[in-house]
């Protein structure tokens, strides 16, 4: 056994440097909280990333002296991924001598708290959000609590709390790390305990692969590609994690051992974006949140989208990467990548190659992707001329929910006549596929009424769904050829008829 | 003069303590995450984890199990099954149907059938999975309509008549009939079930768990273990959220950790993981409603036969009572003059149905609003003129069908005033115009009153008991036979005694329910938590006023009934002491300084055999309006506002009657428009999990939301005359329910009553669209 075998992990802790050695890497960050540590404010609810009960906030070096603060569903988070990061959990908020934090005073204050279960995540997410947003809007309170579900207060008086919250008093000055993260000016606040944090975490980066062993398993988690190249070369057996989202249930609700596990999310290439004139490359470790972000300037159409891809501590932590290479024919990026002639990027030791993202879907949960090799990358192309993009997904519930349908449309229109079409779709075949024959429905074919309803009916032929617990295979098709008829409604008849028909409930709300 | 005696805390406190918004007594806890919920209490040494391994089959006759690699699993300490229950094998609260675990035959996908002890958590739920059955398959009844087919019921139906319902049927002038369903909903407390079971000395056992029924989790306790009840302590400070789950689903988890405890002289600690909670303990009963109603030209309903059959489950459970409340409340606000009412209770190969809020009358409510819509189409009249044609008189038109008079009829009033507050009638005509112009999303609007009867219909559970100790140093412990919950109760309640006794309610500590206190406690439930336990705690703290204000009066030489009590002065003629002063001098005078309350709910009555009677103490009333949006290309929708005038008699506590108010409201929005329970063709549940059961977040809480509280008086003598504000919100959320159907009957000009049960979900708006759509281009033809 090597010295870098024996390595603990290592991080902060409500501001304690903690080294830990001897549990399993496949150890969640809450099972250990819980127990070892004794930190009981963390609660389970559903050890499954979906009702936010064990919400703790993550701290990470920005590499500038600063930190980016995340809320985490610590249900999902395997402690070795918390190597080099600093744990806020809710027994850290109040000040000295238990003076209550502004979050949770504004809490109490607007009777937040019924049952008081759900209340250490969602204040969690609330100090969360005080870090980024000043006087947030309700759509951005509701993104903030997406991933945080409350069964007693009907949310309105925590909705409140957040207003009150992150209102701030005047000038907040350097009130340490609990302060907020944005000044009334709308400049950042960067306090001096936060430069003292940053510090902290800079001195415990690591310059090379983090290996570490406990109860049997191994976690390898290399800091640059080739390092994580050799890893899968020597552990071609090894199951690669990103943000652990997914792979986190295979432990806690399908009990099963993982064996080795090596861990993307600290290598440099993998997490970088990298935009160039015809192409933006964004690495298979950057989060889904940062990758939205990259995407956004070329295609905010899919803004909406993004936003309901999942909660707000889910696409902290996802990786787009990881959606990609997951293959789950309900996964909400592919379909808007393949109608956005999206490839992907594989590497196995230094052989690398690129496929349309189509291509890298071979059957249910099935890949080109071979043993040992891994994504490395998604190279979307920049925005063409002429197009017009929708994407729309339709879920039971609008936020942090799995889609029933997804569809995104990616027409160039010149002239009135479509030159080219493509169109992805989601939950409607065992993989995420591209609709051949709705594209060609399209292609050449005159922007028109018309034009779109036999699109819309080639869609409703296309495919062959399932009835599941989300949607029957009749509401699927169906709603399949709506969404192509919506895409008209909102990109062609509002043009064609100069005013334009509300196409969407949210446009009621008055929010 | 105001200072406290020596050595004694400040008691003084401004203002009332009854009727004001004060913070939930753990609302700090809470906030810091300090509150202790079961599985927080540190662990005794050599605590062992439990898990249950589950039936796989939905019915089927077990032949034989093998445990061989259950017990070989690494860290498993003990494996039972039903043979090695020591006592009675049944959790049943009225009826023994209910195994803790199941011999013989499974009767459900998910049913306890083995519980699992190991030394860690992790161990023991994998070492569950792996016991293999082998079984026989028996034929399984999932729907409703097959149980009906099938006369499968756990208890036998009941009917409850009043006139000549078919014969006035036959006369009405139109007659219309219909089929429409409601869902299960699953309680989602975030706090799952647990049961941490201690092992006293001589036999005796503590049980920390999450109940909403620590008395009946006792008893069930000593049951399954043979022992007398004094032997099984139960204690609960406060549980993560209940709604009804708790209220006998907590006995089974309760007996397996015991039963484990007992075997290896070890603390055991059962908690379910989410999926095996939701797989494996009972919800909300789905019904079938089937009515054929006779009205008049105006939509006055002249009679009505209207037919309720629930999904039960295996079990009996509390279906009798759950189903009992339906039938009371399937005339909601409304008069209905011939009228026959059948009730079926469908036993069925799923996991047993119990408490949820509401217990049945928001299903009994849910079928009088679908029959009220349907006239309303019929007739083409706005649902709310129908509505109130038809809304229970105050004086006359005021008897129910079971035949009990409603002395406090304020729904026409309370109608009244919301459809003005809420500008029904200028957004009625501007929703239609809107709608006019808009082809593809639709705005809907519906306004329906509650009417709520609150006591137990078990009338013997309408009783309370509460401890109040008065400390040397003034200050005040309180215990009573409720539950915490989050609903509040103890906040109320220990306000309550804070007025009582003239002090602050800091000063007033409520410890955890617990069966050594308070004994033979009724479930906190039926929304009457405070109203029974706050008169009981009254009671007590008036027992103890009465003895410290006759102490009072020979300290401050005054009459017993001129002593005052207020901000923490006693106060007697033109002299005073400080309250904790008093309590200490009272001390040395030997006083006795703890005292006893008890309350049993007056004026009611009702016979189970023909459900006729005063089941009732009171009513509370209730009316919200609501706007909804939904898209007719993909069926997603949308509350857009909601208006709630909401009767809570004399408020308690302003802020908690709103809190219960919002909450009840936007759960009741979940059960009938998001979430949805899914069984397959196996009657497995795939739903088990928020992944796939989907529960309102915070977007679902309209961006307009107003609420109000009906600006009056119980008229009974009620604590403080306020009025129980648990579970009648809840069914504020119909008023949303008709708002969708209301935009789904747009698309055919009003003309129709959709085809639309609940949950709506997307999908089912959508067809429910499409097929409005498909009757109206028939109809042009």
């Amino acid at each position: 056994m090597s010295a870098t075998d024996r390595d603990p992990i290592r991080l902060i802790v409500n501001g304690d440097r903690v080294d830990v050695c001897g549990v399993s890497p496949q150890t969640t960050l809450l099972e250990w909280l819980r127990g070892p540590r004794q930190l009981t404010g963390t609660k389970e609810g559903c050890a499954e990333g979906d009702c936010g009960a064990c919400t703790v906030v993550v701290a990470e070096s920005r590499g500038d002296g600063t930190l980016v603060w995340k809320p985490v569903n610590a249900c999902l988070k395997l402690l070795p991924s918390l190597d080099g990061k600093a744990v806020f959990t809710i027994e850290s908020l109040a000040g000295p001598g238990g003076a209550l934090h502004p979050v949770q005073r504004a809490m109490v204050d607007c009777h937040g708290s019924q049952c008081g279960y759900c209340t250490p995540g969602m204040t969690m997410s609330l100090f969360a959000l005080t870090k980024t947003a000043r006087q947030p809007t309700r759509a951005e309170i509701d993104d903030a609590l997406s991933g945080n579900l409350c069964r007693c207060t009907g949310y309105r008086p925590i909705v409140d709390a957040a207003r009150l919250a992150c209102a701030g008093d005047a000038e907040a000055g350097d009130t340490g790390w609990r302060g907020p993260g944005v000044a009334a000016d709308g400049s950042r606040i960067v306090s001096t305990d936060e430069e003292r944090i940053a510090a902290q975490l800079a001195a415990l980066a690591r310059a090379a692969t983090f290996e570490y062993e406990g109860a049997g398993q191994r976690w390898i988690a290399p800091v640059d590609a080739d390092g994580l190249a050799a890893a899968c070369a020597a552990h071609p057996q090894a199951r690669i994690v990103a943000g652990a989202t997914d792979v986190g249930l295979w432990i806690t609700k399908q009990h099963r051992d993982l064996g080795t596990l090596i861990s993307t999310a600290g290598v440099r290439e993998l997490a970088a974006i990298r935009r160039d004139a015809d192409a933006t490359t964004i690495g298979a470790a950057a989060t889904l949140e940062d990758a939205c972000a990259a995407l956004d300037d070329d295609y905010p159409e899919l803004r909406e989208s993004w936003r309901r891809f999942a909660s707000l501590p889910i696409r902290g932590a996802g990786t787009l990467g990881g959606n990609v290479a997951n293959a789950s024919p309900i996964g909400d990026s592919m379909p808007a990548l393949i109608a956005l002639s999206a490839r992907v990027i594989l590497r196995r030791e230094s052989r690398v190659r690129s496929l349309p993202l189509e291509d890298y879907y071979l059957g249910y949960q099935k890949t080109a992707r071979e043993d040992g090799e891994f994504v490395a990358a998604v190279v979307v192309p920049r925005r063409p001329a002429n197009l017009v993009l929708r994407a729309y997904k339709v879920s039971k519930r609008r936020d942090q929910d799995i889609s029933s349908v997804y569809a995104a449309f990616a027409l160039v229109v010149e002239n009135g006549i479509v030159r080219r079409a493509r169109i992805g779709c989601g939950g409607v075949a065992p993989t995420p596929s591209r609709a051949g024959a709705a594209e060609v429905a399209l292609a050449g074919r005159p922007w028109t009424e018309a034009t779109a309803q036999a699109a819309a009916s080639a869609l409703e032929g296309a495919y062959t769904p399932i009835d599941d617990l989300r949607a029957s295979a009749a509401y699927r098709r169906r709603v399949l050829g709506n969404l192509m008829r919506r895409c008209w409604l909102e990109t062609g008849a509002s043009a064609a008829a100069g005013a334009r028909v509300p196409t969407r409930v949210d446009a009621c709300a008055g929010d | 003069m105001n200072a406290p005696g020596p050595g004694l805390p400040d008691l003084t406190a401004a203002g009332e303590a009854v009727g004001r918004p004060v913070a939930h007594d753990s609302a700090e806890l809470h906030v810091t995450g300090a509150a202790a919920y079961t599985d927080d209490i540190p662990e005794p040494r050599g605590t062992l984890h439990a898990a249950i391994g589950v039936s796989p089959a939905a019915h089927a006759r077990l032949r034989s199990l093998d445990l061989a690699a259950v017990r070989a699993a690494p860290d498993v300490v003990d494996v039972i099954v039903a043979a090695d229950v020591p006592g009675r094998n049944d959790v049943g609260p009225i009826e023994e149907d209910d195994p803790i675990l199941a011999d013989g035959v499974l009767s459900f996908a998910g049913q306890p059938v083995l519980a699992v002890a190991a030394t860690t958590v992790e161990a023991a739920r994998r070492a569950a999975r792996l016991a293999r059955f082998d079984l026989e398959p028996l034929p399984a009844i999932l729907t409703v309509e097959q149980a009906m087919e099938a006369r499968s019921f756990v208890l036998p139906p009941v009917h409850v008549a009043r006139g000549d319902a078919q014969g006035a049927l036959g006369r009405a002038p139109h007659r219309l009939a219909g089929t429409i369903r409601s869902g299960g909903q699953d309680h989602f407390y975030l706090e799952g079930q647990i049961a941490l079971a201690i092992p006293l000395e001589g036999g005796a056992i503590h049980v920390h768990c999450s109940t909403q029924h620590p008395g009946e989790v006792q008893h069930m306790v000593a049951h399954a273990l043979g022992i007398a009840a004094h032997q099984v302590v139960v204690e609960c400070r406060r549980m993560g959220g209940g709604f009804g789950g708790k209220e006998t689903q907590m006995s089974l988890i309760a007996c397996v950790a015991a039963i484990l405890a007992r075997r290896n002289g070890r603390a055991v600690k059962l908690r379910l993981d989410r999926d095996d909670d939701m797989r494996s303990t009972g919800k909300r009963h789905a019904f079938v409603y089937g009515y054929d109603v006779g009205h008049d030209d105006d939509g006055r309903i002249l009679a009505l036969d209207l037919t309720l059959a629930s999904r039960c489950g295996f079990s009996a459970d509390l279906s009798g009572p759950v189903n009992d409340r339906a039938v009371f409340h399937a005339d909601n606000a409304y008069w209905l003059p011939d009228v026959a009412i059948h009730s079926y209770r469908c036993r069925t190969n799923t996991v047993s149905d119990t408490a949820f809020r509401g217990f049945g009358g928001p299903q009994g409510m849910f079928a009088i609003e679908a029959v009220i819509d349907a006239v309303a189409r019929a007739t083409g009249r706005d649902p709310l003129d129908v509505r109130k044609a038809n809304l229970y008189g105050v004086d006359e038109r005021n008897v129910t069908p079971f035949g009990m008079t409603i002395e406090d009829n304020i729904a026409p009033a309370l109608v009244d005033r919301l459809e003005e507050t809420s500008r029904y009638r200028e957004r009625r005509a501007a929703i239609a115009a809107w709608n006019r112009e808009s082809p593809v999303v639709k705005r809907g609007l519906a306004l329906t009153p509650v009417k709520f009867g609150i006591s137990f219909t078990a009338t013997h559970y309408n009783q309370a008991g509460a401890l109040v100790h008065v400390y040397q140093d003034g200050t005040v412990l309180l215990n009573h036979g409720g539950t915490e919950m989050g609903q509040g109760l103890f906040t109320k309640v220990r306000q309550v005694v804070a007025q009582e006794l003239g002090i602050g309610v800091e000063h007033v500590r409520v410890s955890a329910s617990d069966t050594s206190k308070v004994p033979n406690a009724s479930p906190t439930a039926a929304s009457s938590g405070s109203d029974l336990n706050g008169m009981a705690a009254r009671h007590a703290a008036r027992t103890l006023r009465e003895r410290l204000a006759a102490h009072a009066a020979r300290k401050l030489d005054c009459d017993p009934e001129a002593v005052d009590f207020r901000e923490g002065r006693v106060t007697g003629g033109p002299r005073s002491m400080g309250f904790a002063e008093l309590a200490r001098s009272a001390y040395f005078a030997r006083v006795p300084l703890s005292a006893t309350g008890f309350y049993a709910t007056p004026k009611i009555h009702y016979d189970r055999r023909t459900l006729s009677g005063r089941p009732f103490y009171y009513y509370a009333y209730g009316a919200a309006c609501a706007e909804v949006a939904i898209d007719t290309l993909t069926g997603e929708h949308r509350l857009l506002a909601v208006d709630i005038l909401h009767d809570v008699g004399r408020s308690l506590n302003p802020a908690i009657d709103r809190g219960q108010i919002d909450g009840g409201f936007l759960q009741g929005w979940g059960w009938l428009a998001m979430e949805e329970l899914v069984w397959d063709a196996r009657g497995e549940l795939k739903t088990h999990a928020p992944s796939t059961y989907k529960i309102p977040t915070a977007y679902d809480w309209p961006t307009r939301a107003n609420v109000d509280f009906w600006p009056a008086d119980n008229r009974e003598e009620t604590i403080h005359r306020s009025k129980a504000v648990g579970e009648p919100p809840f069914m504020l959320a119909l008023a949303g329910f008709h708002a969708l159907r209301d935009a789904v009957a747009s698309v055919a000009d009003y003309r129709y009553a959709p085809d639309l049960d609940a949950p709506a979900t997307d999908e089912r708006i959508l067809f429910a669209v499409e097929d409005l759509r498909r009757r109206m281009s028939g109809a042009h033809r």
